[in-house]
């Protein structure tokens, strides 16, 4: 294998290898937190040998427990599921699907992987410089994140090294993005117009229009913090601020700014971690259930919307940060919108399933586990879309629960309906169906066990990115709910092993495929 | 690897979708500059006519210039014409360097006569931060063209590269048309 390979079926493997090793760090590091949660004064050998300055005597500083989660929330936001579903699968699979003999710009596209690979080594050089990773969130809210040193040990040169991964990533997404548009725009094969795409490829194509405009944004927010933090300018810095008794120079900027700037980003992105995973599923549950997907047109309709209204909703991310209440209105509103695609899309899955002669490969159980997390994880995003109780619930445990079921957990059972789905194709043979179904299970198990009690820790009004909770008196009555919360956490990490295992053994010993094992109907399977 | 080739037209849709993010992340700055400046009423406008207005209509009319010029090229490449190609891609590189030069020169009056930079305020800030953005744009501007150039010299590149290049080039002229009215003229001494 040539390494800067302008071959699509390469790069895409490229990019599901970085995702892969970023899934494996970002879940060590999340296991790490929950270690920290529970037993907040354990003193710890390994940690004071990895991070000297941050748990000193092995005891975990708040500090480093912030840009744990920092480096946790941007590695798996990023590199995994902006990664996987669409870089990955969509580069190997999306010039297969509509006949194309590449992607439309093959230099363009091993640009854009090296590109996101260099911002990977950028983001994790952070835990290396003096005063280690970032503290300020895969949001990176200024004026924590504008000011330098001063507010904090990593915010200094490790903050510096983040805005700049963030930056790589955005270049290369939007190389990326341009790259997917043109290739569905304009190689499709003869005569495939664009209702005759599979649910994939409208997938990849919503997502790919998503990323072209939400990472412009980020970008220019992005160049403004650096020149905020490097050049003395004050765009998001405030007059008269006060940190550690130290009177700041700057003047005349709002933190708002970029709280808009980021989540006219950070929303969309959302999406772009999920619209792949659903353009998949309909394929998946489609082909076991031995019919066409149910209101094909409906469902490829539902994901534009999806995509646009993902445009005018991030205003709910800021009910509390200073809003006119007409505003909180009308973004409630548009975000309750974004329900009636979502139900589109959840109904034409069952009707898809309705009356169909299911067969239950572990592609399949993923499939369904997947609808299951999406309603889960959904539901709750109608309750957090009203500003009166998103004013209760802003920074609690109760959005933690959210977010992690609906963008991370349901897109991650996405990504393992694709390796299951496609290994074939990819390896020539099958990933084990007995150790996935076994994996599906167990996992399926852990992540509700994992965040189910997280909601009711929400309800307590628990607040997220606090490093200590013994510090609460009102607390005090959650903390065996998180103890439980972090066993099965580590009980979710350990089973993680199986699916590992399959996969590199199934390379070399599954059981060999025959060409389109599960009778599919799309032209990745076709050979000619 | 790739025996097979694209059809016609893929550079080109490549770039208008370049050119679309490209708008939005110069779109955010000028929503930035409007929501700062609403934001504080006392906004400074230092430029007087002569010579900062002077200078950056002149450097506009530079800017324009260029892109007829390379309109020119593009035509003269449609009828594979080389010679006139390489010519007015050379004319319309010369229009980017006297653009990038001029602004220098009003970029150091600014700093060393009015004592304006990007840290004493939001004005600079957002001065130099846009016109800053739109100058590197040009400069790359100039190099993906030089780079057409001797491509065009020595027989390589097709019509379509051209007009790729042209797209490029007419976008950072028009973001410029935005820059000249929001940035410079409505920051003139009242």
């Amino acid at each position: 294998m040539i390494i800067f390979s302008i071959d699509h079926k390469v790069i895409g493997k490229q990019y599901i290898g970085l995702a892969l090793f970023s899934v494996v760090l970002g879940t060590l590091l999340s296991l790490i937190m929950r270690f920290h949660l529970v037993y907040p004064d354990a003193k710890v050998r390994l940690f004071q040998a990895m991070w000297p300055d941050g748990a000193p005597g092995g005891q975990m500083t708040p500090e480093l427990y912030l840009s744990l989660m920092t480096m946790h929330g941007t590695i798996m936001v990023f590199f995994v599921l902006t990664t996987a579903p669409q870089s990955g699968f969509g580069n190997y699979f999306l010039p297969l699907q509509i006949g194309a003999h590449d992607m439309a710009f093959p230099v363009l596209n091993m640009l854009s992987f090296w590109t996101t690979a260099l911002s990977l080594l950028t983001l994790l050089a952070a835990f290396f410089v003096e005063g280690g990773a970032p503290l300020s969130g895969w949001t990176a809210y200024p004026p924590l994140s504008g000011l330098g040193r001063i507010t904090g040990p990593g915010e200094g040169l490790g903050q510096d090294l983040w805005i700049l991964s963030i930056a790589l990533f955005c270049v290369a997404s939007l190389m990326a993005a341009i790259n997917f548009i043109a290739t569905i725009i304009e190689l499709r094969a003869p005569g495939m117009g664009y209702f005759d795409m599979p649910l994939t490829c409208w997938g990849w194509f919503v997502t790919a229009l998503i990323s072209l405009f939400a990472f412009a944004v980020l970008l220019a927010g992005g160049i403004l913090l650096l020149l905020d933090r490097t050049a003395g300018t004050s765009f998001f810095i405030p007059g008269g601020l006060i940190v550690n008794d130290q009177v700041q120079s700057r003047s005349g900027g709002s933190p708002i700014l970029f709280q808009h700037l980021f989540w006219f980003f950070g929303h969309p992105e959302v999406y772009i971690a999920i619209l792949p995973g659903m353009g998949l599923i309909s394929t998946v549950l489609s082909v076991f259930s031995g019919k066409k997907v149910f209101g094909y047109k409906a469902m490829a309709i539902a994901l534009v919307s999806i995509g646009g209204l993902g445009f005018v909703v991030w205003g709910h991310h800021m009910f509390i940060s200073g809003m006119s209440p007409y505003s909180s209105i009308a973004f409630s509103v548009l975000t309750l919108a974004v329900g009636v695609p979502s139900a589109v899309k959840t109904f034409n899955w069952l009707a898809t399933l309705w009356g169909g002669r299911l067969r239950f490969t572990a592609a399949m159980h993923y499939a369904l586990g997947f609808v299951s997390l999406f309603i889960t994880g959904g539901i709750t995003g109608l309750v957090l879309g009203q500003p009166g109780l998103d004013v209760y619930f802003h920074d609690t445990y109760f959005v933690v629960a959210h977010f992690h079921l609906i963008m991370g957990v349901a897109a991650i059972f996405a990504i393992f309906a694709a390796f299951h789905y496609w290994f074939p194709l990819m390896y020539g043979r099958f990933l084990n169906e007995r150790l996935g179904k076994v994996h599906f299970f167990l996992t399926f198990l852990g992540v509700y066990a994992v965040f189910v009690p997280l909601h009711f820790a929400g309800f307590v009004g628990n607040p997220r990115r606090y490093p200590d909770f013994k510090e609460y008196e009102f607390l005090k009555s959650v903390m065996p709910l998180h103890i439980g919360v972090t066993h099965a956490a580590y009980f979710l990490g350990a089973v993680q092993l199986i699916f590992l295992f399959n996969y590199f053994w199934s390379q070399r010993h599954g059981a060999i495929a025959p060409a389109n094992p599960w009778n599919a109907a799309t032209r990745e399977w076709r050979n000619d | 690897m790739n025996a097979l080739k694209n059809p016609p037209g893929v550079k080109t849709t490549g770039m208008w979708l370049f050119v679309l993010s490209d708008l939005l992340t110069f779109a955010t700055l000028l929503v930035i500059y409007t929501a700062l400046r609403i934001a504080n009423p006392d906004w400074p406008r230092p430029f007087t006519l002569s010579p900062a207005i002077v200078y950056a209509t002149i450097m506009t009319v530079v800017l324009l210039a260029s892109s007829l010029t390379m309109v020119w090229a593009v035509a003269a490449m449609a009828e594979d014409d080389r010679k006139n190609t390489v010519k007015w891609l050379l004319a319309t590189i010369a229009g980017g360097i006297a653009f990038i030069a001029l602004h220098l020169t009003e970029w150091r009056h600014l700093v060393l006569e009015d004592k304006i930079t990007a840290s004493t305020g939001l004005f600079g800030a957002v001065f130099f931060g846009v016109t800053g953005l739109h100058m590197l744009h040009v400069a790359c501007g100039a190099v993906y063209l030089s780079i057409l150039t001797a491509g065009v010299a020595r027989g390589k590149f097709s019509a379509e590269d051209i007009e790729t290049g042209g797209l490029y080039w007419h976008f950072v002229d028009l973001v410029w048309m935005f820059i000249f009215p929001l940035v410079y003229l409505m920051a003139v001494k009242p």
